[in-house]
């Protein structure tokens, strides 16, 4: 499966060849896009549970309604 | 004409202690609801007389209910809040029930209240256990090894809808719902060819109808128990749904019902597409992230998802016009309706920063393509379950939802005003109110009463059977007026 962020990267190269002056804003808007997402993961690595395997093999809950 | 709708949510929280003491689930639940209490909220306890929640709205009604509610008994904690909501433990979770509210809006409100309240209450719980304890609540609905845990959705309907209407009228909406309420997982038990699921719940139901919530779950609960005049009311408690973090999503889970119930109260809505099979249905909607899953039909042929949506707003839709409109929120869940069900038509993943389920799986897929991940890696299960920790800094939704990436209603300012003040509209505002201001002399309250200590040789009970009265405009003038529950009795009966 491709990720979505995959998928914005090679619509940007693609519009680049076809069209380099022009599309010169939208590059900028999708380069934040992209930047964006970046800073996005850097940010759940930081807060994501340090030991996630300790943590979901742990994580049982009693059933309930 | 429609009836007035009035809505509740009740969510069971996931719950894990974390630190250098195991704490059982059922005890660990005890210290949160009671470490919320002690530290800000009133003593006052829930008042069970008027529940009975084994009548079955398919038998004839008042028959006894066997089952003695024990939970007060056994000691755990339950109890009233201010803001008019029900805040326990309930089978190893802690639980909380939002106030009644009239509307999508309010209900969002106090739901996100909920959240604030059960991170607030984990927080203080730590604080009484050894150093390095840490009590995690994640508002989700299974632990992804065979367990689920509820979010019950409660709505008031005229008794004169039949039952049997009911549930035929609802079963295909339930179904098709899952594209716009569905909270996403990793995985199911049902199908290992699955990788990720629009619902947290799905799998765990096994028949259309029944009575039972915790093992063969019923699509169409038949739990009859109004919690006011049984004669004019019955509550439909619909067990099917999940919890949402995504203020659209829940938004659109209360608002739609609430417009196709008033919609088929005045015989809008006409007979919907049989589905041939409705739990493998449900099964296979929640299983498929097209949309466009073929769902056989009873008559033959067969209609998609989208479809089934679709046909639901268009018999909504002409029933709001026929109603002048309906109100400002209806208006706006209508229209919210058909951008979502136009958005899923087109492809549902788009509907991230909207459902939690799309919301979920575009930071799933963005987060296995940085690192390369397996579905079935432990850090994609970690995100899976983070993603719905009510910690602001370290539950995933609210990390999403400070870079702008899922969509608000409501103000964090709104939010916090909900922890503590009931809705004004509905009798939540006077039960939250009388133990605002009399906590000492409330000893008891529940959905349809309050129990009152004014000193005398009796405690007196103040019934309250209508959910529309005891609104801050009924008794907002009255209750400024009275300095203690003696006068407020005295006051209620001149």
């Amino acid at each position: 499966m491709v990720s979505d962020a995959g998928r914005t990267q090679r619509g940007q190269d693609a519009d680049t060849e076809r069209d380099e002056v022009q599309d010169a804003p939208a590059r900028d808007a999708a380069r934040e896009v992209v930047d964006d997402v970046d800073e996005l993961l850097d940010e759940i690595d930081e807060v994501l549970e340090e030991n996630a395997e300790e943590f979901v093999r742990g994580y049982v809950q009693k059933g309930g309604q | 004409m429609s009836s007035p709708g009035f809505v509740g949510v009740e969510t069971e929280y996931g719950i894990t202690v974390d630190g250098p003491t195991a704490v059982n689930p059922v005890v660990a639940s005890s210290l949160v609801v009671s470490a919320y209490r002690a530290a800000g909220s009133q003593d006052v306890r829930w008042d069970h007389t008027d529940e009975s929640p084994l009548v079955d709205a398919r038998e004839p009604r008042h028959q006894p209910a066997p089952e003695p509610m024990i939970d007060d008994e056994l000691g755990l904690a339950n109890t009233v809040l201010t803001n008019g909501a029900r805040f326990y433990v309930d089978h190893a979770h802690p639980e909380y029930a939002t106030p009644e509210c009239t509307n999508a809006r309010d209900l969002v409100l106090w739901d996100r209240a909920g959240e604030r309240i059960l991170a607030d209450a984990a927080q203080r719980a730590a604080a009484s256990l050894p150093p390095g304890s840490r009590v995690l609540i994640h508002k989700n609905n299974t632990d992804g090894k065979g367990a689920a845990y509820g979010t019950h959705e409660n709505y008031l309907v005229p008794r004169a809808i039949p039952f049997g209407k009911l549930t035929y009228r609802l079963v295909p909406f339930f179904i098709s719902r899952l594209l716009l309420t569905g909270a996403g997982r990793i995985g199911s038990h049902l199908d290992a060819g699955v990788p990720f699921q629009l619902s947290q719940r799905a799998d765990f139901f096994e028949v259309v109808l029944g009575l039972e919530t915790t093992l063969k779950r019923p699509l169409m609960n038949t739990r009859d128990e109004p919690h006011a005049d049984p004669d004019r009311y019955r509550r439909l408690h619909v067990i099917n749904g999940d919890a949402n973090l995504c203020e659209v999503a829940t938004y659109l889970k209360v608002g739609t019902m609430l417009l196709v119930l008033a919609a088929i109260e005045d015989g809008a809505v006409p007979e919907p597409p049989e589905l041939a099979d409705p739990v493998a249905a449900f099964h296979a909607v929640s299983h498929d992230l097209t949309g466009r899953v073929a769902l056989p039909l009873l008559s033959g042929g067969s209609i998609t998802p989208v479809d089934l949506q679709r046909w639901y707003l268009e018999a909504v839709a002409g029933h709001l016009r026929a109603r002048g409109g309906g109100d400002e929120v209806e208006r706006d869940v209508l229209a919210r309706w058909r951008a979502a069900v136009d958005v899923a038509g087109e492809d549902p993943r788009l509907l991230s920063g909207v459902a939690d389920w799309a919301t979920k799986l575009e930071l799933l897929e963005q987060y296995r393509g940085r690192h390369g991940l397996a579905w079935e890696h432990d850090r994609l299960k970690m995100l899976d379950l983070q993603y719905h920790d009510v910690r602001v800094d370290r539950g995933l939704y609210h990390r999403l939802a400070a870079r702008g990436r899922v969509e608000r209603l409501v103000t964090d300012e709104e939010v916090a005003a909900a922890v503590t003040a009931p809705p004004a509209d509905t009798r939540a505002w006077f039960r939250g109110e009388v133990i605002r201001r009399f906590p000492a002399q409330v000893v008891a309250a529940g959905w349809d009463a309050v129990v009152l200590d004014s000193g005398g040789d009796r405690l007196q009970r103040v019934p309250m059977m209508e959910p529309g009265r005891g609104t801050r405009a009924d008794v907002g003038a009255l209750l400024d007026q009275v300095n203690d529950v003696g006068e407020l009795l005295a006051a209620l009966t001149a």
